[in-house]
């Protein structure tokens, strides 16, 4: 677990991304600040529809109509990605240095392609390799995601194979070119809890192996606990918490998280009912002034129609929330 | 693989049988074809010996039985129109539709896809416009007017083609391009969608996420998925001219192929020369059928072989 | 007592559900402009065929032969007594176009009805039998729709001697597969879903199944295709009629005044283009008239149109800021 370095290997300052519908412009991503270091997992915590995909597929430069970053600033290595010469570094550095995992394997790899050819493609387009050169490291890459006999997997399609192992698949082709940063979008919600584990250990012993920063987005505290170094938690479309995980889980701040936490069963406490968090999340066309959970929140006075911004609260602590720093 | 052909050889025999046996039906229990092939003043007698000649006189089941031996062996007879064989009649006259197919859907094709590309590619730009709206103003325009708006504007109007007929290459201009043209109007339309469906789906985007230039995925990845339901049509609209779809260009331009000879043959009750010409048609459609299932599971890894 | 008042209101209630819908659908026209104009050139074509005898100038088969090849009546010999001019036995083109415009809405509408009726009827039964019925129906439509129709066509006509009957047979003949493999696919993807199975375990017998369950989910795409359906139709009788093998004079099709019209065409164009013009006209309403229905009727289609819309205004914004900063550099 090494944090080392002093910028941040990657750095989203108040990223401000829309989407255009019939029904009116959804506010997907409201001003989304956060940061991974070198070495350093960041697990980001939320919702469906709380803008976790979004942010970071603005990392990526994958937002395409209807969307548009309307705002922000986006740095990699300290090199802004928003301006024109930053532009054409996105192009260079997608997928070599920063690749990322999709939720499902199944639709993500193209079905009439084997894997050994989505596999190359990336080195030869990123490494320059020839044939010979791709195809060892193909073998490699699949050995180091733990599928057996890999060089008949090369020549398979994505149906013959299993979730888990394309999946495996995936990451192999994530880490294809060593990248310094992983972004998994949910990559084990579409597996069985079997295979999600196996999966979570893998991603665990590659974590430790080649100390490479990762950012895992994910709806299960679990996961987060298990894998990340840092937790960011997010709701309609803002980060409402951050700092380190076993701080914010002993500790929430925000009553969002508190409920988070609640609502998350453990074994120890089998025969209390299930407690969750009353209202719905805020409809993102019209989103409500000032902090987004306030009409849910037990805690809400009319200081929380004012917008709210990230406050630090003691050692690599933030929050967003007037009750929360009050408290503290 | 051997029990696919197999399969859908025996599909392809039932459907060349149902056709020959409709075609026999209709020409021999509706019609009467010795009132069609002897002169008006033929006398009874004449026509009761044309009748043992023919072996019109057997039961209709015999009839039958040796109908299907003599095609078997290809041979339907000497066509009652000009008087000689048949399918040496057919033999020559394929040749031509399949020359105006090839180039007139070959044409549709190179228009088409790269249209239907950039249409997808630039919503809202002035190829999808054009595409959208001309497409539609394509299929609703019949092909007989197409062809004939042709003929006045280009052939008489400003001179520049000839009228009718086959003999140069010129000839072939104006009968390809209203051939080309439905096809066309079909065609770009489909690869827009399918484009645009395709570059929706998530391998795109995990294509771009992995850093591929944007050709590769488009014109790699999507294309070739998009590609399968346009062959498809491409595939389908080749059989449909070689099924007798071809008729309505061949007439207008006086495009010498099997089309404007059926037509010929059914005016003049040349029973034997249609029988012949319909056998071709599906035969045609059931090889090209065939050969389309093949090409696809070539193509598409998730099909099996069965 | 409150139970039969709520199902009263219930029903007072679906009674108007009806009418609303309708206003919908005419909000929906409003927006879509191309939709809009489909309908009301379909609404003004059936006028047209119905009142046909009201409206046309002249009796279509009049023959006139001090007036024959007479120009439109923007040329210097047409006259406003025969605004798209007459044809070689002098009959006037337009009463000609406006009376064919009956002979392609009828024969349109009855194969669609004869057609798809037996279509769906063999689709439901295949698909909701299955078992062998689906194997021999799916056997039988795969051999048909391999047969050469047009030429079939051609002959069957032939030889049974060309009408407005035959005519509507033989292409209802061809035509009816298209319905019966849409329907069973339908059927099929809506027989596994829950509600199905819920209603034949409650003891429901298969006839009410299918028309209470399974058919209103078929009506938008069965309505959408039998539209598409009846444009092929009214060009197929064209080109029948066209070939000579179609309608016969002296009744008129637009199909049969084109071929006629070849004849004079070097020297009167007005013959072949006009009634050409019509069978356009009518064709393309209908076409935009079912692409209008395929936008409303899946709400994701036009989720996915305002998606390009809105793609189509970002890239011109983008370009003209690219433009305003060459400019400024």
């Amino acid at each position: 677990m090494k944090v080392s370095q002093n910028i941040p290997l990657l750095e989203v300052k108040d990223l401000l991304v829309n989407f255009y519908t019939r029904g009116g412009v959804v506010q997907a991503s409201r001003g989304v600040s956060f940061q991974v270091g070198y070495g350093e997992t960041l697990g980001i915590v939320g919702e469906s529809g709380s803008g976790k995909s979004v942010s970071v597929q603005a990392v990526m430069g994958l937002i395409g109509t209807p969307g548009q970053i309307e705002s922000g600033d986006i740095r990699f290595k300290g090199r802004s990605l928003m301006d024109k010469a930053g532009q054409k570094f996105v192009h260079k550095v997608r997928g070599k240095e920063i690749s990322m995992i999709f939720q499902d394997p199944m639709t993500s790899l193209n079905p009439l392609f084997t894997i050994g050819t989505q596999i190359t493609e990336v080195l030869h387009h990123h490494l320059d390799m020839n044939k010979n050169q791709a195809q060892k490291r193909a073998v490699e890459l699949l050995e180091l995601v733990d599928i057996n006999a890999p060089e008949k997997r090369l020549k398979q399609y994505p149906h013959e194979m299993s979730g888990g192992m394309r999946q495996r698949v995936m990451i192999a082709i994530a880490l294809a070119c060593e990248p310094q940063l992983i972004i998994a979008d949910e990559p084990t919600t579409a597996l069985d809890v079997t295979i999600q584990a196996q999966i979570l250990e893998l991603l665990t012993d590659l974590q430790e192996r080649l100390n490479v920063s990762v950012i895992l987005i994910t709806h299960d505290l679990g996961v987060v606990a298990q894998l990340c170094h840092r937790v960011a938690v997010m709701y309609a479309g803002h980060i409402i918490e951050v700092g380190e995980v076993d701080k914010v889980f002993a500790d929430p701040l925000h009553p969002y998280t508190k409920g988070l936490i609640k609502a998350t069963p453990s074994l120890d406490n089998v025969t209390e009912r299930m407690v969750s968090i009353d209202g719905v999340p805020p409809n993102l066309i019209t989103p409500p002034p000032g902090c987004a959970f306030s009409p849910r929140c037990e805690h809400a006075n009319e200081g929380c129609n004012k917008s709210q911004s990230l406050k630090p609260v003691g050692d690599d602590r933030f929050v967003c929330c007037k009750y929360a720093i009050e408290e503290a | 693989m051997g029990r696919f052909i197999l399969r859908r050889l025996i599909h392809g025999l039932i459907v060349i049988m149902g056709v020959t046996i409709i075609v026999f039906v209709v020409t021999r229990m509706v019609g009467d074809p010795v009132k069609v092939m002897l002169p008006l003043e033929s006398t009874l007698e004449q026509r009761a010996a044309f009748e043992k000649k023919l072996g019109f006189d057997r039961p209709i089941y015999i009839q039958f039985v040796d109908f299907m031996g003599d095609i078997a062996r290809l041979d339907f007879g000497d066509s009652l129109w000009q008087h000689r064989p048949a399918m040496e009649i057919v033999f020559e006259k394929l040749p031509m539709t399949i020359l105006l197919t090839v180039v007139g859907i070959g044409l549709a094709c190179i228009i088409a896809i790269p249209m239907g590309i950039i249409a997808a590619l630039r919503p809202g730009g002035i190829v999808d416009r054009i595409t959208v709206f001309g497409s539609l103003l394509g299929l609703s325009v019949p092909q007989f007017w197409l062809g004939l708006l042709f003929i006045v504007l280009l052939a008489v109007q400003f001179r520049i083609l000839p009228t009718s007929g086959s003999a140069t290459p010129s000839h072939l201009i104006m009968p390809a391009l209203t051939m080309a043209l439905p096809t066309l109007a079909r065609l770009v339309m489909l690869v827009r969608s399918s484009m645009i469906d395709e570059l929706n789906q998530q391998y795109v985007k995990t294509s771009f996420a992995k850093g591929l230039p944007f050709i590769r995925v488009v014109g790699v990845h999507a294309l070739r998925n998009a590609g399968l339901p346009v062959m498809t049509l491409v595939g389908w609209e080749v059989i449909r001219a070689l099924a007798g779809y071809s008729v309505i260009v061949e007439t207008v331009f006086a495009w010498p192929g099997i089309g404007l000879t059926a037509i010929q043959a059914i005016e003049r009750e040349d029973l034997i020369l249609v029988q012949a010409i319909v056998f071709t048609a599906a035969i045609s459609v059931v090889l090209i059928n065939i050969a389309m299932d093949f090409i696809y599971k070539l193509i598409d890894p998730r099909l099996k072989l069965t | 007592m409150t139970n039969k008042n709520n199902i009263e209101q219930a029903i007072t209630e679906n009674r108007y559900e009806w009418l609303g819908k309708l206003k919908e659908l005419g909000q929906e026209l409003r927006r879509d402009k191309a939709g809009l104009i489909g309908v009301v050139l379909i609404t003004t074509l059936v006028l047209v065929a119905l009142f046909a005898s009201y409206i046309s100038p002249h009796d279509p088969t009049e023959q006139d032969l001090t007036a024959r090849l007479v120009p439109p009546a923007w040329y210097e010999k047409g006259s406003m007594d025969h605004i798209f001019g007459t044809d070689h036995l002098g009959r006037d083109i337009l009463s000609r176009s406006i009376h064919g415009s009956r002979v392609s809405l009828w024969v349109g509408t009855s194969v669609v009805l004869l057609a798809g009726s037996f279509g769906v009827v063999m689709g439901l039964m295949a698909g909701y039998l299955g078992g062998r019925v689906d194997a021999f129906v799916m056997r039988w439509i795969d051999t048909q729709v391999a047969f050469p129709g047009l030429l079939l066509a051609l002959i069957i006509l032939a030889v049974i001697g060309p009408s407005l009957t035959t005519v509507v047979v033989v292409l209802s003949l061809n035509g009816w597969m298209v319905y019966g493999r849409m329907t069973r696919s339908a059927v099929l993807s809506v027989k596994q879903s829950p509600y199905v199975e819920a209603a034949e375990i409650v003891g429901g017998r298969w006839p009410r199944i299918i028309f209470r369950h399974i058919l209103p989910n078929l009506t938008s795409p069965l309505l959408t295709l039998a539209i598409l359906e009846f444009a092929r139709i009214v060009l197929a009788e064209a080109a029948l009629s066209f070939l000579g093998l179609g309608i016969q004079p002296p009744a008129t099709s637009w199909g049969l005044d084109v071929a006629v019209g070849k004849n004079y065409m070097f020297m009167a164009w007005w013959l072949v283009t006009i009634p050409g013009c019509a069978i356009a006209i009518t064709v393309l309403a209908v076409n935009l008239v079912a692409s209008w229905l395929r936008l409303i009727s899946d709400p994701q289609e036009r989720e996915k149109q305002f998606a390009r819309h809105m793609a189509g205004r970002m890239r011109k914004q983008l370009n003209l800021k690219n433009e305003k900063e060459l400019a400024r550099s």
